[in-house]
């Protein structure tokens, strides 16, 4: 059962690495990477289960903290073209 | 007996929603509606197979966890797809409409 879901889980890895080569503009690439890093949290939390070892769950828990933050960095840094304060006026805000 | 049954029943339907979201993403038309094909992966398939992974744990420190990094998700899974709308909206992006592809489709024709 565990093994079909990694099964599973792998295929959906693959199409989406598909559609971040694929893509056609910078912000399909970066949402194919943020659902690869979904289904990369989804992996380690099963091949816990599958070793029976869920210790893995920590990792997945940091993995789950370093793809939001990865994400949101990303597109701030291709709307702002740097990581610090918005340089355009303040009435744009944070993204 | 029974709850090994509902726990492979909720692992399995996760691992199919993982499936059809992945497939969304790739065959969507826009990044608007891929948005709405990825957000499945965050919300069914996240969901179901850590339901299932909870009823396989029992009460211990691991249905914990699962249930920190669920919440964790339900939180920052609306917040990136909001800033990525909202980045691609700010970027030029149109969303395709339906008359769009109506008339891409008779100029193929044509």
């Amino acid at each position: 059962m565990f093994i079909a879901a990694t099964i599973a889980i792998v295929i959906a890895m693959v199409l989406a690495l598909i559609r971040a080569l694929l893509g056609p503009t910078i912000y399909d690439r970066i949402l194919a990477v943020n659902l690869f890093g979904t289904k990369a949290l989804l992996l380690i939390a099963v091949m816990g289960f599958l070793t029976n070892r869920p210790e893995f769950l920590d990792i997945a828990l940091v993995y789950a903290l370093i793809n939001f933050i990865a994400t949101i960095a990303v597109m701030k840094f291709f709307r702002f073209s740097h990581l610090g304060h918005p340089h355009q006026g303040d009435n744009l805000g944070d993204l | 007996m029974l709850l090994d049954t509902l726990s492979w029943v909720l692992i399995l339907s996760g691992g199919i929603f993982g499936l059809i979201s992945a497939v969304g993403v790739l065959r969507m038309p826009d990044i608007f509606t891929r948005i709405h094909a990825a957000s499945i992966a965050d919300t069914m398939a996240l969901g179901l197979m850590f339901a299932g992974m909870m009823i396989q744990a029992g009460w211990t420190i691991v249905t914990v966890k699962l249930m920190l990094i669920l919440l964790f998700v339900f939180f920052a899974s609306p917040t990136t797809t909001h800033a990525l709308a909202k980045a691609a909206i700010a970027g030029g992006i149109k969303p395709v409409l339906h008359e769009d592809r109506r008339k891409k489709k008779i100029k193929q024709r044509r």
